[in-house]
Parts: C-alpha cells; structure tokens; sequence
C-alpha cells in the first residue's frame, strides 16, 4: 500500500470550496502550465461530467484558469484570475460538454498555446481530495501525476530510443523511478514519461534532444 | 514505524512507549522524505490557516459563491457574548468555529482540507475550542493534529474519506472521528482512547449520505461541520470517563466503509437525493444555476 503522507490527511491548503472541483482543478491546470513556456497566449477548457454541470458554483473556471498562470491551490489570486488574465492578455473560454459520458466525472481537455507557439491538447482529471492526473497529451493516452521530477520526450517509435536516453540519465546520475512509453501506433509518434527522484538538468535534455528520432522535450517544472 | 492497522499503531505506541501524535511525526519525518523542521514548519503553516479560517467570518463579512449561506458564526458569536448559549462553552465554541470554516471556504477562502474541503470545519473548531478554553498551548494543538493525521490516513488506507465514494460519514464523519482522536490526545487520553474516541465517533455517524443541495459545498454540508464537531467532543467525553468502545476501531471502519458501498448512488455527491432533492433544495438549485422547467 502507497505511503499515505500526513499532509495528504491534514491538507491540502487550498482556496475553496472543493478539493476536487476546485484545488483539484488548479492543479490540473498548473500540471499542464508547467509542461510549457510560463507565459501562456490562449486556452481553451471543455469541461466534462461533474465539472461540466457545477463548475461556475465550485469556481473550478476560476481554479482552472489561475493554475494555467501557475498559481497553487492555496493561491488567494485564484478568486480574481478573469481578471488577472485579462489583464495579462491570457486569451480563455469555457465549453461544458454535458453530453460525453465515457469519461471520468471530473474531467477537463485544455487546448493550450504559449507565447513561443507551441500548441498543445492536454486531458486532466481530478481523482478526489485534491489528487490530480493528466491522461492524454495531444490525443494520446497516457497516465502522469507529476508528483516526481519529471520529463516528457516526445520521439518517433524506433528501436533504440528508450535505451539512448535512459544511457544518458544514467550517465548523469538520475535514477529513473518511473518510466512509461505510449505510442500513437507503430512507427508513429510515442511519449516516454519519465519521473526521477534526482532532477533532471537542462544539460542533459539537451543531451536527449540529440537523439535523431525525438521530436521535442518537455522538462516538468516543480 | 510505518502501520496500516490501528493494531499495529498501538503496538509502535506501546514499543516505543510514545503516543500516536509522535510516532505520526516521526513516520512523516522518516517515510516522507523530509526532515524534522519541514515537517514541523509545515505543520505550523496548516494550523495558522485554520487559525485564521475559524475567526475570519467573526470580524469580516464573506459571501458563499452560491450565496446559500453567510452570517452563520456572527449570529452565533452574538448569541454566545450575550450569555444566552444553551451548549456550553466548549461546544458553542466548536459550532462557531465550524460555521466559520465553511463560510470561509464557501467564499473561495483559504482553507486545509482535513480531510476534506467539505468537512473542514470540524478539526480545527474542535481545536481552537479546546484551545480557548483550556489555555491549550500551539504545541498541544500541533500534536493533536499530527494524532488526527493518523487516524485519517488509516482510514483514508482501510476506507474512504470520499463522500462521492461511501456518503457524508466517511467525510465528516472521518474528520470528525480524526477530531476525537485528537481532543482525547491533547486532552490526556492515552493511544488506546483515542482510538475508541474514534471509533465511537464513526459508530454515531455511521450511515450519513451526502446530499449537497444544487451540487454546492454549503448546505446541509455547513451544519453537519458542526454535527461532526459535536460528536467529536462527545466521544472524547465518553472515552475519557473510562468507557470502552464497543467496536474496535478497524471493525467500525470496515463496517463505515461496507455501509457507504451500500449506500446508493444518489446519496453519494450526485445531488439526486435527500436534502438536495427536497422541493425546496430543487427549488434552490433552479434559483442559483437557472434553467427550471
């Protein structure tokens, strides 16, 4: 049985007033922030289940959009985030799908794009007391907390990758703790997940991104 | 130091001839990768949280988002100054600290989930009441809330604090069986006692749904923190006078948690039965989400 913190009991600190419509919303959204630039141009949320039917009463559009500027589920900020996004010129809109049901009741996809342009469709759900986890990136299905010191690569699906970038974290002294694939198809595009307990340097990313076959990198900040 | 049964926390109670609020300080110092000052340091920061949410509503006005409660803790307060309390001090006490909590957190305040965001009031109203009226010190707080801890994640482990999985009594009534535990600890009780305070705590709250009216973290929600207060303060009482459980703790837990897989969908968070489906929680749905038919 998975070690049960204190603080997971007595916590989390957060805005109200739900853990899982509202800090657990936050946190989805601040999951998905740091995979990109820290300044995000647009977002767009469809709300799905639970969140889709009471989310203006939980404030979990509120949550949503403070944790995509990187505020935390204690962040008092969280209340005013329209307004501060608004006046960071962070373009936002909601849509409630009531009608997909084949999704877990606290669901939301966030189509995101930062100020470098990079584009990105993340899926979030938050799986009760303020416990979150992303499940699709850009369609594909995957299944990540960022709980650990994390990175994301993003390669073609082809003997020998996985071995050279775990060789390379090797070289650098990061023991991997978790370490998942998933892949489009075969020969397709594949996201490698990988958690560590050491953190991982932009130095040895760079290494990664030398590899032919990865596309893109994408270090998880704490 | 680790334990997943209440048994096997008594027995480190017993070997280490120390009560649970330490063994669960140091299992948190030892297992969650920390050391003893962040661990004590964020400890500190929870309960000046709390602190704050049970007094903020005393001195500001703040507003629900789905505007079904506000005001609860001053009119309270007010009664409790004017000397007219039928409860006492200790348990007035506790219901406007409970009150406060949920107005804060209804208004997108700052709160610690404990266990969750909707049974938040009970731990801290329990505290900060034995504080006030017992010259209680930080500390003796502190430790009570390490105590609370324990039982909450041994029930988070052998059951549910999910209301949307097994009804409002693995939610207040966890918080209010981790407020027992505590106020038994803080106020001289031994590991044993605590745990039978909590036990006794789930007994009486056993079966509770949870029926939140339009969906909302307010009603009944606000009233049953200080139900779970309440009950918490009346099973230290009772195992503090030297009377046992009648069901040990992880036999009521198996039982809490048997009892919320029972119960039917529609008395678990959905908002399709009991207060929520009353004419008048349909009524207050329409008025706060429109579209009424």
């Amino acid at each position: 049985m998975a070690f049960i913190s204190v603080f997971e009991v007595i916590g989390p600190n957060m805005v109200g007033p739900s853990s899982s419509h509202t800090a657990g919303a936050a946190s989805i959204a601040r999951l998905a922030w740091r995979m990109m630039n820290p300044k995000i141009k647009r977002v767009h949320f469809t709300l799905y289940g639970s969140f889709a039917r009471t989310y203006q009463g939980h404030g979990t559009d509120r949550a949503l959009l403070g944790g995509m500027m990187g505020f935390e589920t204690d962040d008092v900020r969280i209340r005013d985030s329209f307004e501060i996004a608004e006046k960071e010129g962070i373009e936002f809109s909601f849509t409630a799908n009531t009608t997909e049901t084949d999704v877990h009741p606290n669901t939301v996809d966030m189509e995101i794009e930062d100020v470098t342009g990079r584009k990105m469709t993340v899926r979030g759900e938050s799986v009760g007391g303020g416990k979150v986890r992303l499940t699709r990136i850009d369609g594909v299905k995957v299944l990540f907390t960022g709980e650990y010191h994390s990175l994301i690569v993003v390669h073609k699906d082809h003997p020998g990758v996985i071995a050279n970038v775990t060789t390379i974290l090797s070289k650098c002294h990061v023991n991997i703790a978790y370490l998942r694939v998933y892949r489009e198809n075969k020969g397709g595009i594949a996201y490698m997940i990988i958690e560590s307990d050491e953190e991982i340097t932009l130095e040895t990313v760079e290494a990664i991104e030398k590899n032919p076959f990865v596309k893109d990198t994408m270090l998880i900040r704490r | 130091m680790d334990f997943n049964t209440a048994e096997e926390l008594l027995e480190i109670c017993e070997k280490e001839n120390k009560p649970i609020s330490e063994i669960m300080r140091l299992r948190e110092i030892i297992y969650g990768e920390s050391d003893a000052d962040t661990v004590d340091a964020k400890m500190k920061k929870s309960l000046e949280i709390m602190r704050n949410s049970v007094h903020k509503p005393l001195t500001e006005v703040v507003r629900s988002i789905g505007g079904m409660i506000g005001g609860e803790a001053n009119k309270l307060e007010k009664r409790r100054v004017e000397g007219k309390s039928i409860c006492g001090s200790v348990l007035t006490k506790a219901l406007i600290y409970s009150q406060a909590v949920l107005e804060v957190n209804a208004s997108m305040g700052v709160i610690v989930a404990a266990p969750t965001a909707g049974s938040a009031g009970v731990l801290p109203a329990v505290l900060f009441a034995l504080q006030d009226e017992f010259d209680l010190s930080d500390e003796t707080l502190l430790k009570g809330l390490f105590t609370a801890g324990a039982v909450g994640s041994l029930l988070m482990k052998n059951a549910s604090v999910s209301g949307a999985e097994a009804g409002c009594q693995a939610e207040i009534g966890s918080a209010a069986a981790m407020a027992a535990a505590a106020a038994t600890e803080m106020m001289g009780g031994s590991p044993e006692q605590c745990l039978d305070a909590a036990s006794i705590t789930i007994s009486n709250m056993l079966g509770l749904v949870c029926d939140p009216i339009a969906g909302l973290v307010e009603m009944p929600c606000q009233t049953r923190n200080a139900s779970g207060a309440s009950n918490a303060l009346t099973s230290a009482e009772i195992v503090l006078a030297g009377i046992k459980a009648a069901v040990p703790f992880t036999e009521m837990t198996a039982a809490m948690y048997r009892v919320g897989k029972e119960l039917p969908y529609e008395l678990r968070e959905t908002a399709l039965g009991g207060c929520a489906a009353t004419p008048t929680g349909c009524a207050l749905k329409c008025k706060i989400f429109g579209g009424c038919n």
